[in-house]
């Protein structure tokens, strides 16, 4: 591993998932109320990869590592107060719908031609990072379509761990059901890793790293060209929030001895 | 006539996945309500034989790929084994389970065959060449009813959301199809599943019951004094009493990544909500967890709720849970144990 990583981040705003949602039908397709002034945050899972990406970088000397979201304009230079101070990373920023009803397949389109423009790329390098999923969509299809499109055909999904080894190659855990992990080798980049929680602790708020990003972030934003992602090939017929509150007895003063025999008979019914 | 395909994967045993039954349900399901013709294909270890096992679903043909390639779940050779049986099923609906095997690889095939593709669902139906789905958005919150014109479509069915298809087995004469596997779709080399101990296995996805701890049972008690050790002996107590899977809130988990002491036999794969997992189970039961939305929407197909917290204000008492039991998580499920255990 003599050059290091080039490590493509792919992750956009989602709502503050403090926030209540509604559904709102528009002349664009359904979209929530309010959307342009919820608060927003870097969707979760995609913030982990990005925190993975720096991670890695450090420990490999060469590596450098880019951030690409698309968003509205106006919302990713909000995000971009926060998120800057977290990681060192290269924007590269497109405006359009960060919404969750458009179609995963022109976002992926959107994204895969961003990247193939990212001057000096260099595919045997290549890692592409991003979410498992979307808080948004929550499709898990994306990242998978963005790889396919820049002919990535080593990829892996809900990853929580890379291994680099001094030749190139790397070991990946990914979650699969019940709980395991499936383990594999891969003899070196270019690969799509999908990552779910990884193992970091969100990184504290470092003013410097902050100032040395936004140096690129507002060229970026600047340059940031429109993609006309909608709902696509995707005819919505409804959105709503079927009614789930429920009548909530709250049982106080009862002794532990009540609660405790409630709750097995409870259990065993 | 619509071309319905049920495309399933064994597990590395030969078996196939409760989650690929239910798929085939639902298949046999919309080619009825279609009137579609209806083909089955199976990839993985022991495809054919497996295709025999559901012989009697009613399906015009079955088709394999059980090459030694495809015995373990890797993006690119199961993406080439995919594209060449939904192309030589000629499918327009593709009908696969939502396991983390297809959910890799599927979107990769869907582009390569020029398919749309969507994930999650959670409710499939149709009449004449319609197809109408279901599934959530921006996790758990909202639900979309929709519909796509394109074909192919593809579509991950959820788990649980069907009953498994039951029927005769048989001879379901499967054609193998032939697929150009290439050095560069092999780079990868899948080594094994690493499965948690057996006395740590806690994510029990079968389990009638989920118990869910918070971050309350590592914090300091009425005494002024945290108590995790006992935290600790009383939920594994009750998962191996009560034979429940153990689900977290993400403050948990994270306690942990921090590097403070707190429970061994947890991790992120236990969490659950807006980060974390979605799981089925008949009943829940919240212990020290506050119940907020990024945690609750973790519970969306969770179906009887309970909880107990200190506060009687706590989000579950909010409209989220059937009950709260306001009292001591620590009383309380010593008491419960002690009586599972009588
Ligand atoms: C982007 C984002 C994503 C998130 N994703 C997730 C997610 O996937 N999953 C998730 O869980 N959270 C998630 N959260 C965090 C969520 O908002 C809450 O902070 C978290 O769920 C709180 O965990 P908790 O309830 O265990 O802890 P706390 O909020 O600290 O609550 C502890 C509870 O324990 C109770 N307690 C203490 N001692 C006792 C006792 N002896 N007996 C009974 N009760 C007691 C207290 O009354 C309190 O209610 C996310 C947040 C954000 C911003």
């Amino acid at each position: 591993m003599t050059n290091g990583f080039q490590i493509v981040v792919c992750g956009s705003l989602v709502p503050d998932p403090l926030q209540t949602l509604e559904p709102v039908t528009t002349p664009q397709g359904p979209g929530l109320k309010n959307e342009t002034m919820l608060p927003s945050v870097l969707d979760p899972w995609a913030a982990h990869a990005l925190f993975e990406a720096a991670n890695l970088a450090k420990q490999i000397a060469g590596s450098k590592v880019w951030l690409v979201s698309l968003g509205p304009k106006a919302k990713l230079q909000q995000l971009m107060m926060t998120v800057a101070q977290k990681a060192p990373f290269e924007l590269v920023a497109i405006d359009g719908s960060a919404s969750g009803f458009t179609d995963a397949h022109g976002v992926a389109a959107a994204l895969a031609d961003a990247i193939g423009a990212i001057p000096g790329l260099d595919k045997s390098r290549l890692l592409l990072f991003g979410g498992c999923a979307s808080a948004s969509r929550d499709a898990s299809v994306t990242l998978q379509l963005v790889g396919e499109r820049l002919g990535i055909r080593d990829q892996f999904v809900g990853v929580d761990e890379i291994k680099v080894q001094a030749d190139g190659s790397f070991s990946i855990l990914e979650r699969i059901e019940g709980g395991q992990y499936l383990s594999s080798t891969c003899q070196a980049a270019p690969a799509v890793l999908a990552w779910a929680t990884g193992n970091l602790p969100e990184p504290p708020n470092n003013p410097q790293i902050g100032m040395a990003n936004m140096r690129g972030v507002m060229p970026a934003l600047q340059k940031a060209k429109p993609a006309a992602v909608g709902v696509g090939g995707i005819a919505y017929e409804k959105t709503e929030i079927p009614a789930q509150k429920r009548q909530t007895r709250i049982v106080k003063d009862a002794t532990a001895d009540e609660i405790a025999r409630e709750i097995v008979e409870w259990i065993r019914s | 006539m619509a071309k319905i395909f049920a495309l399933l994967h064994t597990e590395s045993d030969g078996s196939l996945p409760k989650a690929a039954r239910e798929t085939l349900a639902a298949a046999v399901n919309l080619a009825a309500q279609t009137g579609g013709a209806l083909t089955v294909g199976v990839l993985g270890a022991g495809a054919a034989a497996a295709a025999d096992a559901v012989a009697g679903c009613g399906a015009a043909a079955f088709i394999t790929v059980g090459d030694h390639a495809v015995a373990h779940p890797r993006y690119a050779t199961d993406a080439a084994a995919a594209t060449a049986l939904v192309q030589a099923a000629g499918a327009e609906i593709v009908l696969a389970p939502n396991t983390s095997r297809f959910a890799r690889c599927l979107p990769g095939a869907a582009h390569r065959v020029g398919a749309q593709i969507d994930t999650h669902i959670v409710a499939v139906g149709g009449e004449g060449g319609a197809v109408h789905a279901q599934r959530w958005f921006y996790r758990q919150r909202i639900l979309g009813s929709f519909s796509r014109t394109a074909r192919p479509w593809m579509l991950l069915v959820d788990g649980g959301v069907c009953p498994a298809w039951q029927g005769p087995a048989g001879t379901a004469n499967a054609q193998e199809v032939p697929v150009a596997f290439t050095a560069e779709d092999q780079r990868t080399t899948v080594k094994g599943v690493q499965a948690p101990a057996a006395d740590a296995q806690t994510i029990r996805p079968d389990a009638v019951l989920l118990f869910v701890a918070g971050a309350g049972w590592t914090k300091k008690q009425k005494d002024g004094q945290a108590h995790i050790g006992d935290a600790g002996v009383l939920i594994q107590g009750f998962l191996r009493s009560a034979k429940a899977s153990l689900g977290s809130s993400k403050s948990l988990v994270d306690i942990q990544s921090e590097g403070q002491e707190t429970l061994s036999f947890m991790s992120h794969m236990n969490q659950v909500g807006q980060t974390g997992s979605t799981p089925r189970h008949a009943k829940g039961l919240a212990t020290c967890c506050h119940g907020e939305e990024p945690h609750a929407v973790g519970w969306r197909f969770i179906n009887e709720r309970r909880a107990v917290n200190l506060d009687p204000n706590c989000g579950w008492a909010q409209g989220k849970a059937d009950v709260v039991y306001v009292a001591d998580a620590f009383e309380v499920i010593t008491k419960v144990n002690a009586l599972l255990n009588a």
